[in-house]
Parts: structure tokens; C-alpha cells; sequence
């Protein structure tokens, strides 16, 4: 079972890696984005963390709908609102219980991976963060490691991709051929997540 | 690359602490990051609310003023401003009468103003939205985010921001800024790369001898590269792009909009380019604006915003108004 202690390691992890790579994130949306993604989130991901450890929410849904909330305040770009999204409706579907199995914690995420779609309008295939975020969310039935792979692969796969949503679409034709950042902040996110589950396992 | 900056993570705050000692009729809360007019709420005037991302200076905190914006939130560098702070300029300068936000179409915009809306009429602010996409380099719209919101959120605010200047109700504002939407459109040139501070280099390369035609406010590519243009030659293609897409039967507003390294002696000889073209094309205008008013931070160019005016939108567009960035009549 998974409990508030563990979202809260997730998390920590996640914006640990998002300050390693930011460099990287935004060079990946340097030719096709704005510049602007590493920077972004590196920011957001730190505010979660400080308020994760000045309010320290007791269950899991209200760790990820807190810190949710913390990305749609910080972040912008339309990376803060999906990004919150993504956590916020994947809190909400987990409710109030003190403790979440590893199969309702896949499905919330599905809920979330969904809103994220309902938002954005964009769909798997169109070179955004949902080309990692669906074949993760598919994998973590499985395992946090497989979610990790699958979501690997799924941000790899979005370099021969042409961009259909978002600033990168106004690339046409010259959006292939480049990786799509949010596609591989969302997969920093499962690495952080089969980090915490190895770490948690001893 | 060389920047007059401290360090990237301060660049707005440090750029609105300046602005707030060089204008004083403004209330600028830099930490919150909205820029208000100092004497609102106005009782009884609608508020128009927009913002967007740094980088595009004047627009929008240049924009602020009697006669245009009740209040604009800037975002990080290219990054659109969080809901808290719409929802704090909304709550800043709403006297009951309602609240338009201004809204370019960016993802990121739309995003972040759609929930704003809901959590200020949570609030009991009445809000409505109008959006801004007159950029027609982007042509196939079902293949991208659509239109993007350029040199028309100028117009969009001035004469939406005179509309309720005048007392005019919130649907009444609205329609007004959606009309001037539908009747303007924008294309843009780029010559050079801008660097942001987060980068600290070009966000794209474009050759010394090469310019991008139907470049975004960003830095985002259009429709094709060439080998460089003279002024006249891009006027040609700018202009007629332009007027492709809006045959304008009544006159028209010009602005040739400076992109921020472009210098006026370049964007004057340009105007005298697009104003030539609009003769030939028995094209009427009604007045014309030249200057650096929707930039991209340090990218040289321009871009054209041809926009068709009534009698009901040219008085408004002549109202007095006083901002930062734009200025006549009082």
C-alpha cells in the first residue's frame, strides 16, 4: 500500500530530477518550444516541495491535489496547468483514504492522464506530455518500473513526431526530428516514481 | 550574449520595480506581479484585464491606463502569467460592473485565463473573455493551435478599453473587442533570433542572409524561410498576405510594429513600404501607428496588423487614452 509519505517522496524525487535536467528541458524546447520549460518547472516543482513540507497534507489525495494546486499557481505557460491538472485530478479520484493500492493509485492517475487530455484537447500521438502520460499510465498495471520504460520510450517516440498542439505546432513539418520536452518532464516523473518505489522496497 | 540583467530568475521583478519609480500613475505589486491603475476600481466601468508572458514589452503593463487596461499580469519571460494573479488584478479593479480579460491565443493563455475565470466568478466577479488570433502566417488552424494573438490585442484594447471608458456594459465591451478581433489580422517578419534570459543565446537559428516570413512573437517559425528581402519586398508579401485573408471595404488601422531591435529609421522606411502597398491596393487608412509596441524581446523585424474600422470603432480608437506605451488626447 501506498501512503501521504510516499506522494510526498515521489514528489521530493520528481523535483529533484526536474532541477537536474531544466537545462536540458529547455534546450529540448528551445527549436521548437520557447525556451522556457526546464526553467518553468524547475520552479514549480520547487514550490511543491516547500509547501509539501510546511503543510505536510496526511493522505495520499491530498498530497497530489496540493501540490497540484501549487503547480497551477507557479508554473504558467500551459505547462502549469496541466501539469496541476495531472496531479489535481489524480488526487481527487483518490480521495480521503490514508492508504491507496498500487491498482487504485493507476487508476486515479488514469482519471488524471484524462483531465489532462479533456483540457489540452491534444491526444496520444500528437507530440505532447500525453505521448509519455498514456503508455505509462498503461504500464503502471504492471509495475512502476514497466510505467518508468513506457513512458521512456513514449518520449523518445515523439522525436519523429509533427506537433499538432500547442507552440511547437506552429512548427509544421519543422517540428519533426526534435524531442518534445513536456513528453520527457512527464517521463522525469515516472523515473522519480519507480525511484521511490526501488527506495521504498529496500 | 550579452544582457543588461542581474540574473534570468529576477528579470521581471527587477523590469517592474523600474517600471513602478518611472510611472507613477501605476500600482504595481511586484511580488504578486499585477500592474493596476492607480485610481481603480472605477465605479461603474467595466474592467478590462489581460497579460501574457514578458518579453512583449509595452504590451501589456505599458498598456495600463485611463482609456485601455484596468490591469495586466505579466508572466515569466514568453510564459503566460498563473490564474492567482488574474484573479488578483480582476479583484483589484472590479466595481461590479464586470470583468474582460483579454486573451491571446497561446495555449498557455487560454489555459491559465479559462481558470481564472472560474475561480473569479467563484469569487462573484462577473467575467467574460475575448480572444485574440489574428496571426495569419499560421494557416492551417485544425493542425495547430490556431491563430496565434499578435498586433491585434493593441487595437483589441484600446477601443474595448474606450468602449468602457464610456460606461458601455460588459456584453456591449465584449462585442466591441471581439469585432475589432474579427476585422484585424497581423503578419510578422523576423531578421534576427531573440535570446530570452533564461537561455542567455538565440532560442532559434536563423543565417545571416536569411529572414523568417510569418514569424510569431516568440520566435515561432512561419511559413518559410528566404534568402533576405529589401524593406519594399517584404512589404509586398506582408501586405498582401495580409489582405488575402481580410478584403477591407471600410478604412483601415495600421500599426507596423516594431519587434524589438528594429530600429524606427528601418521601421519608418518600412511604413513608407506597406503604405505604398495600401495605395496601390486602394486600400483607405484611417490612421497609422509605427513603433515598438508588441516586441519579442531583442529580435530584429517587424510585423504588419492591418485592422477594418466603422465609425463606431475609429471614434473609439481615438478616445483619449493615457498609458505607458500609448498616449494621446489627455
Amino acid at each position: 500500500m501506498l501512503d501521504a509519505a510516499f506522494f510526498r517522496h515521489w514528489l521530493t524525487s520528481a523535483a529533484a530530477l526536474v532541477d537536474r535536467e531544466a537545462q536540458r528541458l529547455t534546450e529540448l524546447d528551445s527549436p521548437i518550444g520557447d525556451a522556457d520549460h526546464g526553467s518553468n518547472l524547475q520552479r514549480g516543482f520547487a514550490a511543491v516541495v516547500a509547501t509539501l513540507e510546511k503543510d505536510a497534507p496526511a493522505t495520499p489525495g491530498a498530497v497530489l491535489t496540493l501540490a497540484g494546486r501549487q503547480l497551477i499557481s507557479t508554473v504558467g505557460g500551459a505547462s502549469g496547468p496541466l501539469y496541476g491538472t495531472l496531479l489535481r485530478r489524480t488526487g481527487k479520484a483518490l480521495g480521503d483514504a490514508p492508504e491507496v493500492s498500487e491498482q487504485e493509485f493507476a487508476d486515479a492517475l488514469r482519471a488524471g492522464v484524462d483531465a489532462v487530455s479533456a483540457l489540452g484537447g491534444a491526444a496520444h500521438g500528437d507530440k505532447t506530455m500525453l505521448d509519455a502520460l498514456v503508455p505509462a499510465v498503461d504500464a503502471l498495471s504492471e509495475s512502476f518500473d514497466a510505467a518508468r520504460a513506457a513512458a521512456d520510450e513514449g518520449a523518445l517516440a515523439t522525436t519523429p513526431l509533427q506537433a499538432r498542439k500547442g507552440r511547437a505546432s506552429y512548427l509544421g513539418e519543422r517540428s519533426i526530428g526534435h524531442q518534445d520536452p513536456g513528453a520527457t518532464s512527464s517521463a522525469l516523473l515516472f523515473d522519480a516514481l519507480a525511484q521511490t518505489a526501488e527506495a521504498g522496497r529496500g | 550574449m550579452k544582457m543588461l540583467i542581474n540574473v534570468a530568475e529576477t528579470v521581471v521583478a527587477d523590469a517592474l520595480r523600474g517600471m513602478a519609480a518611472a510611472h507613477p500613475d501605476l500600482t504595481i505589486d511586484v511580488d504578486n506581479r499585477v500592474i493596476v491603475r492607480r485610481d481603480a476600481p472605477v465605479e461603474g466601468k467595466v474592467a478590462l484585464v489581460s497579460g501574457g508572458g514578458s518579453g512583449h514589452e509595452p504590451l501589456h503593463g505599458g498598456f495600463v491606463g485611463p482609456g485601455m487596461l484596468s490591469a495586466a499580469c505579466p508572466g515569466e519571460v514568453f510564459t503566460s502569467p498563473v490564474p492567482d494573479q488574474m484573479v488578483r488584478a480582476a479583484a483589484a479593479v472590479d466595481s461590479g460592473a464586470g470583468v474582460l480579460f483579454v486573451v491571446k491565443n497561446y495555449t498557455g493563455d487560454v489555459l491559465n485565463f479559462d481558470m481564472a475565470a472560474e475561480l473569479a466568478e467563484d469569487e462573484g466577479i462577473q467575467v467574460a473573455k475575448v480572444l485574440v488570433n489574428d496571426d495569419v502566417a499560421v494557416t492551417d488552424s485544425l493542425y495547430t493551435a490556431g491563430r496565434r494573438g499578435t498586433g491585434a490585442t493593441l487595437y483589441v484594447e484600446k477601443i474595448a478599453g474606450a468602449a468602457a471608458d464610456e460606461g458601455q456594459p460588459l456584453e456591449r465591451v465584449e462585442a466591441i473587442a471581439r469585432r475589432v478581433n474579427e476585422n484585424a489580422r497581423s503578419f510578422g517578419v523576423a531578421l534576427s533570433a531573440c535570446s530570452t534570459p533564461a537561455k542567455g543565446s538565440p532560442t532559434f537559428d536563423l543565417p545571416s542572409g536569411e529572414l523568417e516570413l510569418g514569424v510569431g512573437i516568440h520566435g515561432e517559425p512561419g511559413r518559410e524561410r528566404r534568402p533576405m528581402m529589401t524593406s519594399s519586398e517584404i512589404a509586398d508579401y506582408a501586405v498582401d498576405v495580409v489582405l488575402g485573408d481580410l478584403q477591407p471595404r471600410n478604412p483601415v488601422l495600421v500599426l507596423v510594429n516594431g519587434m524589438g531591435a528594429t530600429p524606427l529609421l528601418e521601421l519608418y522606411g518600412f511604413n513608407a513600404e506597406v503604405q505604398r502597398v495600401l495605395a496601390e491596393r486602394g486600400v483607405v487608412v484611417a490612421h497609422t501607428l509605427v513603433g515598438n509596441y508588441v516586441t519579442s524581446l531583442d529580435m530584429a523585424g517587424a510585423s504588419v496588423t492591418l485592422c477594418q474600422v466603422d465609425e463606431e470603432l475609429l471614434r473609439l480608437w481615438n478616445a483619449p487614452v493615457r498609458t505607458a506605451g500609448l498616449r494621446w488626447g489627455i
